[in-house]
């Protein structure tokens, strides 16, 4: 009996929680997208500083480490493809796992590691410190002032930042197929192109839109719950990078499910 | 002001508390606070810690929601007002925090400056003027490239109060102003807050446990306990007063030793997990 308890507890605690991540979410994409037609302009300059940090900052640490993914990758399927000998096709092995799977969930993954703990740590601080209650006593929306421009710095820079990774993915598979696979360069960018359908990538891109909202809103959640103390700044940091790794995979799941059921693929 | 007519002769309420009770989940911590300030006056809130007197100013301005009662401020009651209204109420409000509660990523000009750039569509050279101007106000004058960290405590309070003044307040709040700082700097934050009262008539409600500072700037009192109005009045009624709880926070008596004994047998017993501390230790 108490089991069940606890587990009716725990599912109504997990639904609150996703809740409340949806409010959060749905107030940034409010005023992210129809409060400026409203004459409540969004803060352009603060957004395109955090698409600074958020994106441009990220792109050397994604740089390598997609690489590497892509060259592991590539390795990877060799093992199995020389079986068959059919080896050749690494560059559509990778091209593909890269682009579907891999390139928007290793983003993901860095940018909340970078980023996701970064907005936790910055609100959650600014919760210790009374400042957010110092934007609401000034009639500022906490919401409008610090959601927004992430939100708004995190769906433009994710997809972005996915289709650099999925381009470094293939650069890394190259070097394989290149020093392995009997590969010139072109030959091995010119199979990676003619495996890839446009839906491939562009399913890649919307589930990384929906990570940057994810990341975005379990991030900001926490740094705005965060209790008192500046012990608990660095509980929400690390529950904002646990939940939002949870969370992107999931999402990832949905949304890879959904494909698949729709265009059968 | 809305609700209130501009007598001469009668002192105007700005502010009209009814039997206000506001609780965090179960735990009720003001148990039906009724009092009034006046427009222009200087009414200090003491208490000491844990009585519910930042809970209160909380509840003042808007940033706790009562779970019953009324607050009458500028004709509106806020218990009960919708967002907007609650928005526009604010601009009519400027608070100080306890700890200055700056913006650490702004300067301190750019922080002075917020309210007007939200809420105003002022030029940017009129936002410098009034900026300067509220920085002369409290004493800051070229100090807006600053950032909070690079200010004393002192200097930080007196640019939250800068802050506080942009948006030209009708009610200005202070929640511990002398908090952390030195006996020097803090009479300098009493002088400031003296210099607003006099120049601009404002009415100040300021939350705060140092008997000196309350007695130098205030027109009255009300002293909270456990969540509980217990004794109101001009500064010189509550000198006079023989309630005896008034007495004991006024003199600085310790809480009997017995009472401490009970409240830390209530503390293991009632409520499990943190108690409310020892606080005969705090008050003395």
């Amino acid at each position: 009996m108490e089991f069940v308890t606890q587990l009716g507890a725990n599912v109504t605690g997990g639904l609150a929680y996703i809740g409340s991540l949806a409010e959060l979410g749905g107030k940034a994409a409010y005023y992210t997208f129809i409060a400026p037609f409203h004459g409540k302009a969004v803060r352009v300059q603060r957004a395109v500083s955090q698409a600074l940090d958020v994106g441009v900052r990220a792109l050397p640490i994604l740089s390598l480490i997609t690489f590497f993914i892509g060259l592991i990758l590539a390795l990877q399927s060799a093992y199995e493809l020389k079986k068959f000998g059919a080896i050749s096709f690494v560059a559509s092995a990778v091209a593909i796992s890269m682009t579907r799977e891999l390139g928007p969930l290793i983003t993901a993954i860095v940018v909340i590691g970078r980023s996701g703990s970064a907005f936790a740590a910055e609100i959650g601080t600014m919760k210790v410190t009374e400042e957010i209650d110092a934007l609401e006593t000034m009639a500022i929306n906490p919401i409008h002032f610090l959601v927004t421009p992430k939100f708004l710095a995190m769906i433009v820079m994710l997809p972005c930042l996915t289709i650099w990774a999925n381009f470094m993915g293939i650069l890394g598979g190259a070097l394989f197929g290149v020093a392995q696979a009997d590969f010139t360069f072109t030959r091995y960018i010119q199979a990676s192109v003619d495996a890839l359908f446009l839906r491939d990538i562009i399913s890649g891109l919307v589930k990384s839109i929906m990570f940057g909202m994810t990341i975005t809103a379990v991030g900001c959640h926490e740094g705005l719950v965060t209790g008192a103390g500046p012990e608990q700044v660095g509980r929400s940091t690390t529950r904002a990078v646990v939940m939002s790794i949870f969370l992107v995979v999931v999402v990832d799941l949905i949304f890879t499910a959904i494909f698949f059921f729709v265009s059968g693929q | 002001m809305a609700g209130s007519t501009e007598e001469s002769s009668l002192p105007e309420t700005m502010i009209s508390l009814r039997d206000l009770r506001v609780s965090y989940g179960t735990r009720e911590i003001l148990h039906g606070v009724s009092f009034d300030v006046m427009r222009g006056e200087t009414m200090v809130i003491l208490g000491g810690s844990g009585s519910g007197k930042s809970t209160l100013l909380r509840t003042l301005v808007g940033l706790e929601k009562p779970s019953s009662g009324q607050i009458i401020l500028s004709g509106k009651d806020i218990a009960t007002v919708s967002t907007e209204d609650m928005d526009a109420i604010r601009r009519k409000l400027g608070m100080s925090f306890q700890g200055s509660a700056l913006f650490g990523s702004m300067t301190v000009g750019e922080n002075v400056a917020l309210p007007l750039r939200e809420h105003t569509k002022l030029e940017d050279s009129t936002i410098e003027i009034m900026l300067r101007l509220k920085l002369e106000q409290v004493g800051l004058a070229g100090f807006e490239d600053y950032k909070p960290s690079e200010l004393s405590g002192g200097m930080k309070k007196r640019a939250a109060v800068a802050r506080a003044l942009a948006m030209d307040p009708e009610i200005l709040f202070f929640d511990e102003p002398s908090a952390g700082l030195d006996p020097i700097i803090a009479a300098g934050i009493d002088q400031l807050i003296l210099e607003l009262k006099r120049a601009f008539r404002m009415t100040i409600i300021v939350v705060t446990h140092e008997l000196a500072s309350a007695f130098l700037i205030a027109d009255r009192m009300v002293l909270i306990d456990k969540g509980n109005v217990v004794a109101i009045g001009t500064v010189d009624e509550m000198k006079n007063s023989k309630q005896p709880r008034l007495r004991q926070f006024l003199d600085r008596v310790a809480e009997p030793e017995v009472e401490r004994e009970m409240d830390y047998l209530q503390m293991l017993t009632k409520q499990p997990g943190r108690g409310r501390g020892t606080p005969a230790k705090r008050s003395a």
